[in-house]
């Protein structure tokens, strides 16, 4: 996964290095063939239609707890709350030893010492959001900063928002430099770059968002902060999978993908399943390489795994209060 | 005049305020006691049982939490819209009842008048089923009732206005909030019932009224964790009945077994009592 962005380009098929300059990556960005966006929409209502039952169920179910980055954004996040996340992300189900945990717990930069220490050699992992979230609005070095301080408290992965300011205006070699120099502070950590889809206002913004995030070396692509709305649709997700998609056919390495926010219900997080298969295959099925970032969707999968355990319906009483 | 055509109604469910088509997307035909056609009525399904639960959850701290006062007030202007259509109800019971104009029209008088009674009730339950209890120390010592929660009931069968209304009045005037499987053979008046439901103050999600077979939809109900008690009042079949009351044992809901067929009697608070707890709070007396 370690890769520069001259290397990268060098094997994406022969385009030179397109970022060698504003009016080469802007010609490249501009050069990706436009969404489709009646079509998008159409094949996302369509994939959406598909009904998952039984055996099925019991596996995406599962599969979506291991996926979830369960998340606490909020100002008033204490550290009692997040050692309460940190305890559901090991044990989503203590009544259940079978429910698998969940990919990792996604916390503001001070918590994150905090949510290591508790989480200690669980396996489930602790991202870190940096970079001036959720805006993005600071100079690079606070930026630098941020990372720096979140990668030294223990944090594995960082989620970094991009400059939606300078995107929008074009500025894209600054966007790319910027996501390029967070990847180096990072280190070992992952990064997941946050286009924030809610604000990039065209489907094609979207997927040249994601082919810049790629090309400065993201391990993952984000649609959301969750603090815009929309956030996560499964258009966008669809357009984004699909970048990874061509960007694995192009160069042969792998991106994840993560949507967030606005996933609440079971029936949402199989929506993404499929259409993460449909999109980019089985491969993409594990949590190395798909995220679902929410917080109240982990209730929602354990209401549904009891209703299939037991053959009864579930309620609130008998899932954490969050 | 004659060649006017008929307008066959198709009727909807009544969940969370508004009136959705079963998930199922089945209906089933409704006739009246002489076999006729009357009108087609969604059959529920047990994905329209689980929204139903999920709409009385969501309703349950809003209206336990209103005061009495202002549920009394709700439950009497559900009175007075139900007035404003008396010659719709009495149709309704005459035709699914098989009673003369005139007996119709007194068993509609009796459910208004149910409702009536019940509203005046809503403030005045605490004093009588509660109490203030004498103990050996320096404390007030109050029992209050509180609402059980969110109560599922099977609707009689042959009473289908005056016996639903007595059912559904008593569970919600002490804040519960009722799913409620209405008769099968005979839903109409329960139907016309959401409709005034809905245009008067009960807020969405108090009442939820599911058209339907009770042997498929009422297992679920009973088996549900969300469910907190089970009114059973229009249950008759003994085998039915056990394998209900199996299922809400569960989580240990209260249960209320069917135990009068006459509805036009003194219907007493027992039915309000069945469904609240009794909270009791010590207080210590201050110097």
């Amino acid at each position: 996964m370690n890769r520069t962005s001259t290397a990268v380009l060098a094997d994406a098929g022969g385009r030179g290095d397109v970022t060698e300059s504003d009016a080469s990556l802007r010609r490249f960005l501009h050069g990706l063939p436009g969404v489709d966006k009646v079509g998008a929409d159409a094949r996302a209502a369509a994939l959406s239609t598909r009904s998952i039952k039984t055996t099925a169920k019991a596996y995406a179910i599962d599969l979506a707890i291991s996926m979830i980055d369960l998340t606490t954004l909020e100002g008033a996040d204490t550290p009692g709350k997040v050692r309460t996340l940190c305890a559901k992300a090991v044990h989503p189900d203590p009544t259940d030893p079978g429910v698998p945990a969940t990919a990792a717990v996604c916390v503001y930069n001070d918590l994150v010492g905090l949510a290591k220490a508790d989480l200690g050699s669980s396996g489930v992992k602790v991202a870190a959001v940096a970079t001036a979230f959720p805006s993005g609005r600071a100079s690079l070095a606070v930026k630098l900063t941020d990372t720096r301080d979140a990668v030294a408290a223990g944090a594995d992965e960082i989620d970094m928002v991009i400059d939606r300011g300078a995107f929008l205006s074009g500025r894209y070699l600054q966007v790319l430099d910027e996501i390029a120099a967070i990847k180096a502070a990072c280190g070992v950590a992952h990064l997941k770059v946050i286009l924030e889809t809610g604000e990039l206002a065209t489907y094609d913004n979207v997927r040249r968002a994601s082919w810049l995030a790629m090309l400065a070396g993201a391990d993952f692509i984000k649609t959301s902060t969750g603090k815009v709305s929309p956030a996560a649709t499964l258009p966008v997700t669809l357009v984004m999978l699909e970048a990874c998609r061509d960007w694995r056919d192009s160069t042969g390495a792998t991106v994840g993908m993560k949507p967030a926010g606005g996933i609440r219900t079971t029936k949402d997080a199989m929506r993404y399943l499929v259409l993460v298969n449909e999109t980019v295959g089985t491969d993409w099925l594990t949590p190395d390489l798909f995220r679902l970032g929410a917080s109240s969707l982990l209730n929602d999968l354990l209401l549904q795994r009891h209703k299939l355990a037991t053959g009864r319906y579930s309620g609130p009483d008998y899932v954490t209060v969050d | 005049m004659s060649d006017r055509l008929d307008v066959r109604k198709t009727y909807k469910l009544y969940v969370g305020g508004k009136f959705p088509r079963s998930e199922s997307g089945r209906s089933y035909e409704v006739t009246d006691h002489k076999g006729g056609f009357l009108a087609n009525a969604a059959q529920a399904s047990r994905k329209d049982a689980r929204d139903a639960v999920v709409a009385a959850r969501a309703a349950f701290a809003g209206w336990s939490g209103a005061t009495a006062y202002n549920r009394g007030q709700v439950l009497y202007r559900v009175a007075e819209v139900m007035e404003g259509r008396r010659a719709q109800f009495t149709a309704d019971v005459a035709a699914v009842e098989g009673l003369t104009a005139r007996r119709a029209d007194d068993v509609v008088s009796a459910a208004i008048d149910r409702w009536v009674w019940y509203a005046g009730w809503a403030d005045k339950l605490a004093q009588v089923l509660g109490s203030s209890n004498p103990v050996a120390g320096p404390f007030f010592n109050f029992s209050t009732p509180e609402p059980t929660g969110v109560v599922a009931a099977v609707a009689p069968q042959d009473s289908s206005l005056l016996g639903l209304v007595s059912v559904v009045a008593a569970i919600i005037v002490s804040g519960n909030t009722v799913v409620v499987l209405t008769s099968f053979e005979r839903p109409v008046p329960a139907i016309s019932l959401s409709e005034v439901l809905a245009t008067s103050d009960v807020p969405g999600g108090v009442v939820n009224v599911l058209t339907g077979s009770t042997s498929e939809v009422a297992p679920w109900l009973a088996s549900h964790m969300d469910v907190n008690a089970l009114d059973l009042a229009g249950v008759d079949d003994d085998a039915l009945r056990t394998s209900l009351e199996v299922a809400a044992a569960d989580n240990v809901k209260r249960v209320r077994r069917a135990d009068t067929s006459d509805w036009s009697a003194d219907p007493g608070l027992s039915r309000v009592r069945a469904f609240v707890e009794t909270k009791t709070v010590w207080h210590p007396i201050g110097a």
